[in-house]
């Protein structure tokens, strides 16, 4: 009986702090998104550098490609971008920008400063596309297969790590 | 004369600065259900308002979004549903009874559930301690019985 006055309290409180804890750790922004395993909806954009052309997701059909969601007054982009840059470098996967809300000029002249890791971007002025990819955190990351399924999305701006232990494997994975 | 006409310009500039921002021209009505709304879905962004207190872009846009869906005749639950397909059930402050949520909406009843029987527990455990031993009648009569005697 003593055992179980003083035991249940602390087991109670064990695992209130196990729960809190696990709680804290986790990120809350990280909200599990309704789009994985979903066909990544279809756009028609133009694009940024060349207003003339545009683009659809459906041009990149056959590859396994990212949309990675940028824009000019995004702070978080710019610690993303350099893993970006030497992504493209590397060829590792085919990266497409989706410009958000952001003006034609302020995006062009910010990759003209940074270094232009995208196949191309297309712009999305209004935010709309943003919308439909439920997007509400810049920046944002869609690997996409090719089916032009979702397969993952990355909150936030790739960390090396997610990028050596998530994103490359699963590219791996969808190209083989 | 020409100076009264440039500040009414000027005037009339300003107004067409601000208008933008404001809301489309839209009913009352629409601007209520908008807001009702608004009130039962979060804003990711700024996880603890809703989308109706928050002045963040994204939650702008998605009034717009209501308003536009509103005036389009789309109801209530199509306009939820929009909104779950992109941002999750985590948009609902009223979030639906499933498989994943039986926790959440259960939880607080197996609690108190938990609470109560600890509770009654101990009452009676107090209670049959505070009462001490009990005699039976048959008990008590051989017992007056024996006093008797004496």
């Amino acid at each position: 009986m003593r055992a179980l006055k003083f035991g249940l309290p602390l087991l109670v409180f064990v695992l209130l702090a196990g729960f809190f804890s696990v709680g804290l750790l986790r990120d809350p922004r990280e909200v599990p998104s309704p789009f994985i395993g979903k066909p990544a909806p279809a756009f028609r954009l133009d694009q940024l550098h060349e207003a003339k052309s545009a683009f659809a997701p459906a041009d990149m059909k056959g590859k396994v490609w990212m949309l990675n969601v940028w824009a000019s007054w995004c702070v978080s982009c710019r610690v993303e971008h350099p893993l970006l840059v030497e992504i493209a470098r590397q060829n590792l996967v085919p990266i497409v920008g989706l410009n958000y809300k952001d003006r034609r000029e302020d995006g062009v002249q910010w990759l003209a400063k940074f270094g232009n890791p995208y196949v191309l971007s297309a712009h999305d002025f209004d935010g709309s596309v943003g919308i439909d990819y439920g997007v509400y955190g810049v920046p944002e990351t869609f690997v996409i297969d090719k089916a032009g399924v979702i397969r993952h999305k990355q909150i936030g701006p790739i960390t090396p790590e997610a990028l050596e232990k998530t994103i490359l494997p699963l590219i791996r994975e969808l190209n083989a | 004369m020409k100076r009264i006409a440039a500040i009414g310009l000027l005037v009339i500039a300003g107004f067409a600065l601000a208008q933008p921002v404001a809301t489309p021209p839209s009913g009352g009505a629409v601007e209520a259900r908008m807001k009702a709304l608004a009130e039962e879905l979060r804003c990711l962004v700024c996880q603890n308002q809703t989308i109706a207190d928050s002045n963040a872009p994204l939650a702008q846009d998605l009034r717009g979004q209501i308003r536009e869906q509103i005036s389009q005749g789309r109801d209530d639950d199509q306009i939820r549903a929009y909104m779950v397909a992109r941002y999750g059930d985590f948009v609902l402050y009223r979030p639906p009874f499933k498989a994943t949520t039986v926790l959440l909406w259960l939880g607080p009843f197996l609690l108190i559930g938990l609470g109560g029987a600890i509770f009654v527990a101990i009452v009676r455990r107090r209670r049959a301690e505070s009462e001490g031993p009990t005699l039976s009648a048959r008990r008590r009569s051989e017992i007056e019985d024996l006093l008797e005697k004496d």
